[in-house]
């Protein structure tokens, strides 16, 4: 549960594009007829990516029109999850993991990095208004520790280089391919063992 | 050690590729309808034979989790949902599964599926897991291609369809009440048991919910036969298992391991030592961010099982073993937990909600060196506060590492303490509310 702003600032009105309406109907199809507000999770997904990765009240109402239940049992899910945002986020939306496998590694190192390159608060646009930043907790990738989502990339293995180069790509709009940052396959094992975790971020 | 052959995930860092003619070669798919065709009896008594428990963090027997379901289709349909939300930290296991081994889930879904009368299945993942699902949905629809999935799926004469459903970044969402709530589009927050989803589940129809690990490993046990997996391990403690290391050592790594395999071996071979040498080592959490911590001395012998580890009042739960070395702040580190757990704890229940803010901020205090030792004493009934008073088992996931940290490391929250100092001191402290406490008759 946690504490979410609606923002100021709200368009008046919200429609699903025709490419939008023709996959809500595909999703619809997935639940029972009579169980029709199982779609509003995929439904609010798809609101969401439509308007620039946030979500506005008058989306909440339409998706409560469209799949006739009351707005405030969709405003409820809306402000339950996490992963709605209720507010403009940037374009380059960095998630950082800071839940204790990944603190150990030195995820505060990154915090500080992002509040130094994007912005001094999170939940915050950058400068130039393409990025902001927020803590997030555990993402369920503490193998691949310290690591960032984002957008729906994951940037793991990361040490202060690493992350400096990815916030400096993020800000010049030109990402770069998300994956392992110390060049291992996946999950596995590295053969080239670190020395008293001197490689760690 | 786990023998090359006993593997069951082959394609866990992707080095044989995901797609599905890769995943027939290395023998899934292989003898599904055969495997069908012996019936449901068959197949779970098999499950029951293998004695597989369920690898999501409770360890319910597997074969008996499916007995609950009846045995024939009444006026209302049964489901199976399978549980992706995984969000425990430190555990990544079903994410390699959804990413490498999808074909694994799929025909598990369909045998389990037939097992229990399900004719749809519900894949719940974890909406951070995008990528992940959108390989599951290739995945799904290259079986769709083969006719592995969809009417007469398989050539069992069985229909069978599987559909992935999002989650929305909710840990508690895991819970299985709670998962069942988000799918038919509500808040996650657990239903009351019993009735038990077996026979009240989604949509008020029969359901089962089972972990991504454990219904990817049933085709290896029913094509191996469940005496093959029960040979593997200890008693009670049977077949294999993905452990998951992280934290300070020197090459963290997902890894399938037999259970019962000593927690040192399991360090020291696959994931290269704790940073320091094992003499540096602090503490383990064994089994994802749930389940109490085990100092060094205990660490040293202990094997990796569910009943050797609730005997030293821990637990496996999810098999995600966070490694901490005495270069960390122990304290920082739990308090860290503790704060995770009062994010995401759904507000349902009021010793949770509440209790679990506390504990954080008492924690914090202790790190921050400004708490009494009477905040000590409180910390360990808040604990008892919680645990055994909320719907769900989220309350003893957030009461127990902090009753663990209390066990095992009591001294070293006690040399960060101080005296409850205001009122015997006669300090004039101009934020004390209570002012009048300090004056000399009171004190």
């Amino acid at each position: 549960m946690t504490l979410k702003k609606i923002h100021d600032d709200q368009p008046k009105e919200f429609k699903f594009s025709s490419e939008n309406f023709k996959k809500a109907e595909e999703i619809l199809k997935r639940y029972p007829k009579e169980n029709k507000k199982s779609a509003v999770m995929p439904f609010l997904y798809l609101a969401q990516k439509q308007n620039s990765n946030w979500i506005p009240l008058a989306a909440m109402k339409y998706i409560a029109n469209f799949l006739s239940m009351p707005y405030i049992s969709v405003y409820e899910v809306a402000t339950f999850y996490t992963m709605y945002n209720l507010a403009p986020v940037g374009k380059h939306f960095v998630q950082v993991c800071t839940t204790t496998p990944c603190l150990i590694r030195g995820a505060d190192k990154i915090v500080r990095l992002c509040k130094e390159k994007i912005s001094p608060n999170e939940n915050e646009l950058s400068k130039e208004g393409s990025c902001s930043w927020m803590e997030v907790e555990c993402l369920g990738a503490c193998v691949n520790a310290p690591m960032i989502q984002i957008n729906d990339n994951y940037y793991e293995d990361l040490d202060e280089k690493s992350t400096k180069e990815i916030l400096e790509s993020l800000i010049n709009d030109k990402p770069l391919k998300p994956g392992s940052f110390r060049g291992r396959k996946n999950t596995a094992p590295e053969k080239k063992q670190i020395v008293n975790g001197e490689k760690h971020a | 050690m786990l023998k090359a052959e006993n593997k069951i995930f082959k394609n866990l860092y992707n080095q044989l590729g995901w797609e599905i003619d890769h995943a027939i070669k290395r023998d899934d798919w292989k003898d599904t309808k055969n495997i069908i065709s012996k019936g449901r009896e068959w197949i779970i008594n098999e499950v029951k034979t293998s004695e597989l428990r369920g690898r999501g963090g409770a360890g319910f027997s597997t074969g008996l989790k499916w007995s609950f379901a009846p045995k024939e289709v009444g006026s209302r349909p049964h489901y199976l949902v399978i549980n992706a939300d995984e969000s425990e930290p430190g555990t990544c296991k079903d994410r390699d599964i959804l990413r490498f081994e999808p074909q694994k889930l799929i025909e598990g879904c369909l045998i389990a599926g037939y097992a229990v009368n399900a004719h749809i299945c519900y894949i719940y993942i974890r909406g951070e897991y995008f990528n992940e699902g959108r390989r599951l949905q290739e995945a799904i629809d290259q079986a769709y291609e083969k006719n592995f999935l969809g009417k007469n799926a398989c050539g069992s004469g069985w229909d069978f369809d599987i559909h992935i459903h999002y989650g929305a970044g909710a840990y508690i969402c895991g819970e299985e009440t709670a998962l069942l709530e988000s799918i038919e589009g509500n808040k996650g927050q657990p239903r009351l048991k019993p009735p038990f989803p077996a026979l009240v589940g989604l949509y008020g129809c029969p359901t089962i919910v089972n972990n991504v690990e454990t219904i990817a490993v049933v085709p290896t046990i029913l094509r191996r036969g469940g005496k093959w997996f029960a040979s593997i391990g200890k008693p009670k403690n049977t077949g294999t298992k993905i452990f998951c290391i992280s934290g300070n050592v020197n090459s963290p790594c997902n890894v399938e391991e037999e259970m019962g395999i000593p927690l040192k071996e399991l360090i020291d071979k696959h994931a290269g030592g704790v940073v320091g040498g094992w003499e540096n080592l602090q503490a383990v959490i064994p089994g994802g961010s749930s389940m109490p911590l085990l100092p060094k001395k205990i660490c040293d012998t202990i094997t990796m099982d569910f009943d050797s580890l609730i005997e030293n009042k821990s637990g496996l739960g999810t098999a995600g073993i966070v490694v901490i070395n005495k270069d960390q702040d122990i304290i920082a580190c739990m308090a860290r937990i503790a704060r995770f757990y009062k994010h995401e704890s759904c507000g349902q229940c009021t010793p949770c909600r509440e209790g679990a803010g506390w504990m954080w901020r008492i924690l914090d205090r202790v790190v921050k060196r400004k708490a009494t030792f009477s905040d000590i004493d409180l910390l360990s009934d808040v604990t008892k506060q919680i645990e055994g008073h909320t719907i769900c088992a989220f309350g003893e996931g957030s009461a127990w590492p902090v009753q663990g940290l209390l066990r095992h490391f009591r001294k070293e929250i006690d040399s960060r303490c101080r005296d409850e100092p205001l009122i015997k001191k006669r300090t004039n402290n101009p934020y004390l509310v209570d002012q009048h406490l300090l004056e000399n008759k009171n004190a």
